[in-house]
C-alpha cells in the first residue's frame, strides 16, 4: 500500500491525479434524490464508448469503397471472428444510443435541468446532439445499402433547396453530382475520425461544465444553496453524497439493467423489426433502382415528418432545422420560476404531455408514407411541436406553480 | 401526472403498430434451422433449381457444411458441381450482363435475399407459390406477390402450373379492379401441393440460414450473456444496496 501510495504521491507532483480524482468522483457532491431519470447520462457514456471500441474493430475490416463496402460488411458478418457481434453491437449501440439520449435530454425537461444556472450545459448538450446526429447520418452511409444510398441521396437533395446557392452546397457536400464513391470517402472520414472527435471533447466540455453548476435534481431545489455540512465535509451541501461511491455502485445497477435490455435485441432481435436495420439496407446500393419507399432510420423521422409536413421544400427544409434549433434556446423560453415538473402547474404538464405526444407521433408519421391523411396528422403534430416551444413563454408565467421546499425530498 | 404520459403513450402506441403497406397477403411459414435434414433438401432444390441463375456469392461452402451438418465430402460430392475448394464462396459462372438481356434484370444474389424484405420468410414462401399462367407475359408465367416479375417458374416441375382466379370488383369511385381469389392447379407436377408446400419451406430454411449462418449461435451465445448478467445484477444491487444504507 506504501508502495502505491508513494507512486501516486510521485504522480501528484507532476499531474494533479488525485485532484481530479476528488473533484469529479469522490468529492463530487450530487444530489441524494436521484431518481430513475438519472441514469441515462452515465448510460450515454457507455454508449459512447461501445461505439468508439466496436468502430475501431469495425474498421479494421471494413472498406470505404463503392465497389467493396457492401461485401466488406458481409466479410465482417460470416468471416471475421466475432465479426458479427461487433456489428451487431454497433447498429444497436447506434439505435440505442439515441434512445438514451432521448430519454436523458426528457429528463432536462421534466426537471427544468436547463434553467439558469444550467443554460450553457444544456446549449453543450444541444450540440452534441447534434454532432451525434451528423455522426449517425454519415454512418449509415457506410453499408452502402440501398437505404444508406438513398436516404443520403434524399437528405443531402435537401439543401438544394436553398436559394441560389443550394444545389452548389449540395454538389460540394456529395463531392459528386450523385452519392458516390467520393461521398462514401468523405462520409468514413467525418464518421470515423472527426466527428467522435467533437463528440469526445463535446462530452468532455459538457461534464466540466456539469461539475462546475452541480447536477440538477427531481425536485429542482439548489443543493448548493441550501444548508451546508455533510457526514464528509462541513463546507459542502447537507443534501449532496459523493458521487464515487454512492452513484458509481448505483450506476453499475444501471448498466446492467440496460446491458440486458440491449443484448436482448444484440442477440436475439438485431434488425428489430427492420427498426435498427432496415430490409431494404440488405440490397447492395444500385443508383438506377430507386426503393419504393425511403425512409430514414427511426431517430430522425419526427424531423422528417416535419420536412414533409411542409408543403413547400425550402421552407420544409427550414421548419425541420428550426425544429431542432428553438431547443437551443429553450432556458429562455420557460419563465417559470420553478424547475421541477413536480412543483409545476397543470399547464406546464399538459403542455409537456401534447409535447411528447406530438414528437412520438412526428417519429411515427415520419416512417410511413406521406397519405393526405397521414399528412394532415403530421402538419397537426408539427404545429403543436412549435406551439410547445413558442407558447412556453406566455403558459410557463400564468401556469400556477406550487412552492418549492427548501431540502431534497426522499 | 406521470400517469397521464403514460396513459397517453399507451393510448398512441396501438396506432404505431398500424401496418401502412396496402400489399399482398403473404402466408406465414414456420422453419426451423436446428432442423439439419430440412436444410439439406433445401439446399437440395436450391442447387439443383435455382444455382443456374442465382449465386450465394457471399456464402463459403465449409459454412454450408456446418450449417447443414454435412461432411466436406458430401458437400463436395453433393453440391459443388464445379469443383473447388471448401472455403470458396456458391458463386455462378452466369455473366450478368447477358443474363440481364435474357430476362430484363439480372437474376439477383440470393446470399442475403430472407433479410432484405420485410417477413422475408414468409415473402419468399408465398412468392415460390404464387406463379400462375399468363399468356400476356413473355414467358408465359406472372406472379401474385411480384407482379409481371421477369423469373420463369422454375419449380413448375414440382408444382405443376396453377391459374389464378381473378373476380371484377367495383369501387365506390366506378372504378373496377381485379380481386385475386385463389389458384387452381391445371397441371400436377411431380409433387403433391402439401409435399411442395413442405419442399418450398426447406428452401426458405437454407436461404434463411444462409443469410445469417451465425444466428443459432448468436442465440445461444445470448442466454448465457443474460445469465451472466442476471447474476450480475444480484450482487450489483447488493452492493449497491449496502453502500447506500447510511442515506436518508
Amino acid at each position: 500500500m506504501s508502495m502505491l501510495n508513494s507512486f501516486v504521491g510521485w504522480v501528484d507532483e507532476r499531474f494533479p491525479l488525485t485532484k481530479v480524482w476528488n473533484e469529479h468522483l469522490a468529492q463530487y457532491y450530487a444530489p441524494k434524490n436521484f431518481n430513475f431519470w438519472y441514469y441515462f447520462g452515465s448510460l450515454a457514456i457507455l454508449m459512447l464508448v461501445n461505439q468508439i471500441v466496436t468502430g475501431i474493430w469495425l474498421t479494421m475490416n471494413y472498406k470505404p469503397d463503392a465497389e467493396t463496402a457492401f461485401a466488406s460488411v458481409e466479410y465482417i458478418m460470416r468471416d471475421v471472428d466475432w465479426g458479427w457481434l461487433l456489428r451487431y453491437l454497433h447498429s444497436t449501440g447506434a439505435s440505442f444510443f439515441f434512445i438514451v439520449v432521448y430519454l436523458h435530454m426528457f429528463r432536462g425537461l421534466l426537471y427544468g435541468s436547463f434553467q439558469k444556472p444550467r443554460e450553457l450545459l444544456w446549449i453543450l448538450g444541444m450540440f452534441i446532439y447534434l454532432a451525434l446526429m451528423a455522426e449517425a447520418f454519415m454512418g449509415y452511409l457506410l453499408p452502402w445499402g440501398q437505404m444508406s444510398y438513398w436516404g443520403a441521396q434524399v437528405i443531402i437533395s435537401l439543401f438544394g433547396a436553398v436559394p441560389v446557392v443550394g444545389e452548389d452546397i449540395a454538389l460540394w457536400i456529395r463531392g459528386d453530382y450523385v452519392i458516390s464513391d467520393a461521398t462514401l470517402n468523405r462520409f468514413f472520414a467525418f464518421h470515423v475520425i472527426a466527428l467522435p472527435l467533437v463528440l469526445v471533447m463535446l462530452v468532455f466540455v459538457h461534464i466540466v461544465a456539469l461539475h462546475e453548476v452541480g447536477s440538477n435534481n427531481p425536485d429542482g431545489v439548489e443543493i448548493k444553496k441550501g444548508p451546508k455540512g455533510n457526514r464528509w465535509a462541513d463546507d459542502k451541501p447537507a443534501d449532496g453524497i459523493p458521487f464515487h461511491p454512492y452513484y458509481s455502485v448505483k450506476d453499475i445497477v444501471g448498466v446492467v439493467v440496460f446491458l440486458a435490455v440491449f443484448s436482448l435485441v444484440v442477440f436475439f432481435l438485431p434488425e428489430f423489426g427492420g427498426w435498427f436495420l432496415e430490409p431494404d439496407n440488405f440490397i447492395p446500393a444500385d443508383p438506377l433502382k430507386t426503393p419504393e419507399h425511403i425512409v430514414p432510420l427511426w431517430y430522425f423521422t419526427p424531423f422528417y415528418a416535419i420536412l414533409r409536413a411542409v408543403p413547400d421544400k425550402f421552407l420544409g427544409v427550414v421548419a425541420m432545422f428550426a425544429a431542432i434549433a428553438v431547443l437551443f434556446v429553450l432556458p429562455w423560453l420557460d419563465r417559470s420560476g420553478v424547475k421541477s415538473i413536480r412543483y409545476k402547474g397543470l399547464i406546464f404538464k399538459v403542455a409537456l404531455a401534447i409535447f411528447v405526444v406530438s414528437f412520438v407521433m412526428l417519429g411515427f408519421f415520419g416512417t410511413q408514407p406521406a397519405t393526405p391523411t397521414f399528412t394532415m396528422f403530421a402538419r397537426i403534430f408539427t404545429v403543436l411541436y412549435f406551439l410547445f416551444f413558442l407558447l412556453m413563454p406566455i403558459y410557463s408565467k400564468m401556469d400556477k406553480t406550487k412552492p418549492v421546499p427548501e431540502r431534497v425530498s426522499k | 401526472m406521470k400517469k397521464l404520459i403514460f396513459g397517453l403513450l399507451l393510448a398512441v402506441v396501438p396506432a404505431a403498430g398500424m401496418s401502412s403497406s396496402a400489399g399482398v397477403h403473404l402466408d406465414h411459414v414456420k422453419i426451423d434451422l436446428n432442423d439439419q435434414a430440412s436444410l439439406q433438401r433445401g439446399a437440395k432444390y436450391f442447387f439443383n433449381y435455382c444455382m443456374g441463375c442465382h449465386s450465394l456469392q457471399y456464402v463459403r461452402y465449409h459454412k454450408i457444411a456446418e450449417g447443414l451438418g454435412l461432411s466436406d465430402d458430401q458437400v463436395r460430392d453433393n453440391l459443388m458441381f464445379r469443383g473447388g475448394k471448401m472455403g470458396d464462396k456458391a458463386t455462378i459462372s452466369m455473366d450478368p450482363k447477358a443474363a440481364a438481356e435474357w430476362f430484363g434484370t439480372a437474376p439477383p444474389d440470393l446470399s442475403l435475399i430472407v433479410r432484405a424484405k420485410k417477413n422475408g420468410a414468409d415473402w419468399l414462401y408465398s412468392y415460390l407459390r404464387s406463379f400462375y399462367l399468363d399468356p400476356s407475359r413473355p414467358l408465359g408465367v406472372n406472379n401474385i406477390v411480384f407482379p409481371d416479375v421477369g423469373m420463369p417458374h422454375v419449380l413448375a416441375p414440382l408444382q405443376g402450373w396453377q391459374e389464378a382466379e381473378f373476380k371484377e370488383e367495383t369501387d365506390e369511385q366506378g372504378n373496377t379492379r381485379k380481386e385475386f381469389v385463389g389458384f387452381n392447379l391445371v397441371a400436377p407436377g411431380s409433387l403433391t401441393p402439401a409435399e411442395y408446400d413442405t419442399a418450398v419451406r426447406d428452401l426458405v430454411a437454407f436461404l434463411a440460414y444462409a443469410a445469417e449462418p451465425v444466428q443459432l449461435e448468436r442465440q445461444r451465445l445470448g442466454i448465457y450473456v443474460l445469465l451472466f448478467l442476471a447474476v450480475f445484477f444480484v450482487i450489483a444491487y447488493a452492493l449497491k444496496k449496502e453502500y447506500w444504507k447510511d442515506v436518508h
